[in-house]
């Protein structure tokens, strides 16, 4: 545990708990009506004492508006991201390891899907399914699947080739046993590190969707949505962008600064 | 004559997370005018770091020299201290006064440009060369190191040479800067080269510095390389020197435990002349092991493995459609018998189909045709799950120790795991099992919970010994199993390799480059070029009596670890291996041989 220690880490640990605890304890801490609740006498205040990070072009608090938008932010991106995972893991690592015929096949669907971009990919089917917050994961885990078991691939192919395999293949291992034991540990690191990268592109998508009204629905508050919704006033108040913009930036850089001591750590030669 | 260097009181130190650790702790020595001087010592040493000292490099690669004067005699005679040298002065003594020739041929030239271009470039920059001035200048290099058709080479990419061929045009470069550098420093030239590209790049080294009278400052691991080159030579250990002398001094008369070791580990070509039986090497302190070894036990021939004719063929895939255009002949119609208890040592240079050879014996590649029995099986007759059965009876063991054990596994769940995959044992019995296994090959039993990182390279090949004999196999075959470790690590390794054949009754297929090592351990040799056995026989008849020319020439390549004994004081060129890619309808010949002598067969022309 001694890789916590370094400063790095801790910023990084530091700063997703302070995201974590706002996440679960925020919306049950805040008045009920707070983030809801409009004041058309105090539209686009800036930041004050009694507007800590200001209001928006409703005059809706943006403090309490951030604290309830984290959780479902949060709750999106990393279901989404999860999500993506367990499709695009098992598929990256098949195709890796096996090769021939099942590689040529997985991928060639892979590529299909690739050929959209994410978001397209994503707004439609968010579109088919219906907006929704539980569509919308499943919407941004399919379009992150592709990018996610091409790299995956690379991994496993890389991993398929090392001796270690060979010896295990040669002391009678199957290739489940291998697969399992020998290739998923040590495409781990890979997979930790485009997690993270793809956790801050789901927040991201999460908002694009949501501008297009496929995603997040009003009044609800989501970080994406926030963003969205300044677009038109930024010059007058630029807060209202920036405060929902450090929340996602806090959020990615505590993501990978964990990410990179979570890789250290599972690394049994950095310790 | 005044030496050209004087290195005084060396200290370099790197700075890592964990605080400074020394690299080399306090070195001296000096080279004159003319005088080959090898530094030797085993990984970890710093003899590596005391070259790249010499050449300022080595703060590329986070060093600092906290200590010390490294003195080179300039080409205008004034003294130069290397180490309080500015950059822009060591930018015109790099390359230009000091030459330098790395490890790596592929690496150290880039794979884009040509041959020409690689050796212009710099003498357009640094000596103000016109294009045609430095093409034919160029020319001349690629002559002056001896290059066939120096004329075509020029216009091929480093790809398109061989490996002796691509240290040939490095050596150029590195002598192209100036007329004579007064200084050559080479890093292992030759630790990545086949042994008749080696002998050849030897005697290249030896010829230029009798020519142009340079000083040579030559690294290296290899002891029978420094029998052969050196006039004195630095023992170092640890960043320290052990003892400096002249080659007849350190070989004949070693003073230090650590040399006199050092030289015991060396296997030297010759020295088992007469000997039936493999013998265990004489280690300093390892007396007791020695006296162990009962003599063989006298055992009927019994036959474990038999080869017939078996042949493996990649394909080639090219133009658009990636068809098949072509195939390599890996290997072809090769037959052999291994005994239970023996060894059969597979020898050959790089590309001449060995490991492929083992790898088809063991499936791990699909052979094209041929039969492979095992103990009265047809390997080559299972189906998938038979095979996996089988596998128990036949294991290997890798070159390379680092790169064969899963880094993220601990070493008991590796050894554990052929156990595990035949549902031999469980719980306790397996953790028992395991701790026999890690005695057996003497590895501590505190290292059971530890990952591959924490081990020495030797510990490791070790930790994958113990899993090849975990499930009681009959057949091990060791694809180059101890050419990656130091001298004294793998006299260690040898010695419980032929200690564990003569307790177990093991078989080994040895597949291997090193002649030295191979006379040590096996019983028969089969010399392999371009995918053929051209010559198989008892070990005692090949060795003594060579009879294919191919076997003739690799032998007259390897270098005796015998400063007495030098051979490459003339200019070799032995013939580049051909090319094993045939086009499809080729159809090879079968293989005939002919018996010179009991049991000892050489291929027909």
């Amino acid at each position: 545990m001694k890789r916590f220690k370094t400063t790095k880490g801790l910023i990084g640990i530091v700063l997703l708990l302070v995201i974590l605890l706002v996440a679960i304890l925020g919306p049950m801490v805040i008045p009920p009506d707070a983030a809801t609740a409009m004041d058309m006498r105090a539209r686009r205040a800036p930041p004050s004492l009694t507007h800590f990070f200001g209001t928006d072009q409703l005059g809706r608090d943006m403090f309490y508006r951030v604290i309830l938008g984290t959780r479902t932010s949060l709750e999106i991106a990393v279901s989404a991201v999860v999500m993506s995972i367990v499709l695009g893991l098992p598929l990256g690592l098949i195709s890796g390891y096996l090769g021939g015929l099942i590689d040529n096949v997985l991928m060639r669907l892979v590529d299909t899907l690739l050929a959209f971009p994410a978001l397209l990919l994503a707004l439609t089917i968010s579109a088919v399914l219906g907006p929704n917050i539980q569509n919308t994961i499943i919407a941004i885990g399919v379009a992150f699947t592709p990018y996610l078991a091409r790299i995956i691939r690379g991994e496993a192919l890389r991993v398929a080739q090392m001796p270690y395999v060979e010896a295990a293949r040669s002391s009678g291992t199957t290739d489940i046993m291998i697969m399992w034991r020998h290739v998923l540990p040590n495409i781990m690191p890979a997979v930790i590190v485009q997690s993270t990268i793809s956790l801050a592109f789901a927040i991201l998508a999460e908002a694009g969707l949501s501008f297009l009204g496929l995603g997040t629905q009003p009044p609800a508050a989501s970080w994406g949505l926030m963003i969205q919704a300044s677009r038109d006033q930024l010059d007058i108040a630029p807060w209202t962008a920036l405060v929902p913009g450090m929340a996602v930036a806090l959020t990615v850089l505590g993501l990978n600064m964990f990410g990179d001591v979570l890789r250290d750590i599972l690394d049994p030669r950095a310790k | 004559m005044k030496d050209i260097v004087t290195v005084d009181h060396l200290r370099v130190e790197f700075s890592t997370d964990d605080g400074p650790v020394i690299g080399v702790k306090d070195v001296s020595f000096a080279i004159a005018p003319g005088e080959t001087l090898c530094v030797v010592g085993e990984s970890g040493s710093g003899k590596s770091v005391t070259s790249l000292s010499l050449m300022r490099l080595v703060e590329f690669g986070g060093g600092t020299i906290t200590n010390g004067a490294l003195n080179f005699v300039r080409m205008d005679g004034t003294t130069l201290d290397v180490a309080a040298a500015s950059p822009q002065v060591m930018g015109a003594v790099r390359g230009n006064e000091i030459g330098m020739i790395f490890q790596e041929p592929m690496t150290a030239l880039n794979p884009v440009f040509t041959i020409e271009r690689q050796l212009t470039d710099g003498l357009m920059l640094h000596k103000g060369l016109s294009q045609e001035a430095a093409t034919a200048r160029a020319l001349d290099l690629l002559k002056s190191v001896r290059i066939p058709e120096p004329e075509r080479r020029l216009k091929q990419y480093p790809h398109e040479l061989s490996g002796g061929m691509r240290q040939r045009v490095v050596i150029a470069i590195a002598i192209a800067m100036a007329c004579e550098p007064k200084l050559l420093i080479a890093d292992e030239p030759t630790t990545a080269l086949d042994v008749t590209i080696q002998a050849e790049i030897l005697a290249l080294i030896n010829r230029l510095k009798r020519e142009n009278g340079m000083a040579v400052l030559f690294i290296t691991h290899d002891m029978a390389v420094v029998a052969q080159m050196a006039d004195r030579v630095v023992v170092m250990r640890h960043g320290s020197i052990v003892e400096t002398g002249t080659v007849q001094q350190i070989f004949e008369n070693p003073q230090e435990d650590y040399t006199k070791a050092l030289l015991a580990a060396v296997p030297k070509l010759g020295e088992m002349k007469g000997k039936a039986a493999p013998e265990r090497m004489r280690l300093i302190g390892d007396e007791a092991a020695r006296a162990a070894q009962t003599a063989p036990k006298p055992r009927k021939p019994q036959v474990l493995l038999q080869v017939k004719n078996l042949t493996t063929r990649f394909p080639v895939k090219g133009g658009i459609l990636r068809r098949t255009v072509a195939q390599v002949h890996a290997v072809e119609d090769v037959s052999f018998t291994l005994n239970v208890g023996e060894t059969l040592a597979l020898v050959g240079e790089s590309g001449c189909g060995k490991s492929s050879c083992g790898r088809s014996i063991l499936r791990l590649i699909e052979p094209t045709s041929g039969e492979v029995w095992i103990g009265g099986r047809d390997i080559g007759a299972l189906n998938r799950q038979d095979l996996r059965r089988a596998r128990a009876d036949m294991q290997m063991v890798f070159q390379d120790p680092f790169a064969s054990l899963n880094p993220y596994r601990r070493l008991k769940d590796q050894v554990a795991e052929p156990i595990q995959n035949f549902g031999l044992a469980s719980g306790a019995e397996l953790r028992d099992w395991v701790l026999q296994l890690f005695d057996r090959v003497r590895l501590p039993r505190e290292f059971m919970n530890r990952f591959p990182h924490e081990l020495s390279g030797g510990q490791r090949q070790r930790v994958a010994i113990a899993r090849a004999l975990a499930v009681n196999p009959k057949l091990i075959v060791a694809d180059e199993a101890v050419s990656a470790l130091d001298v004294s690590v793998q006299a260690q390794v040898l010695n419980l390799m032929m200690e564990l054949q003569e307790d177990l009754g093991l078989s080994y297929l040895f597949i291997s480059h090193d002649m030295a090592v191979v006379e040590r351990v096996a019983h028969h040799v089969g010399v392999m070029y371009l995918g053929r056995i051209v010559e198989i026989g008892p070990r005692g008849s090949v060795f003594d009596n060579p009879s294919h020319p191919y076997t003739k020439s690799l032998l007259s390549a390897v270098p005796i670890a015998d400063p007495s004994k030098r051979r490459f004081a003339e200019d070799l060129a032995f013939k580049p291996i051909s090319s094993p890619i045939f086009p499809l309808d080729h159809r090879p010949a079968l293989s005939v041989y002919t018996e010179v002598a009991p049991g000892h067969h050489v291929l027909q022309a």
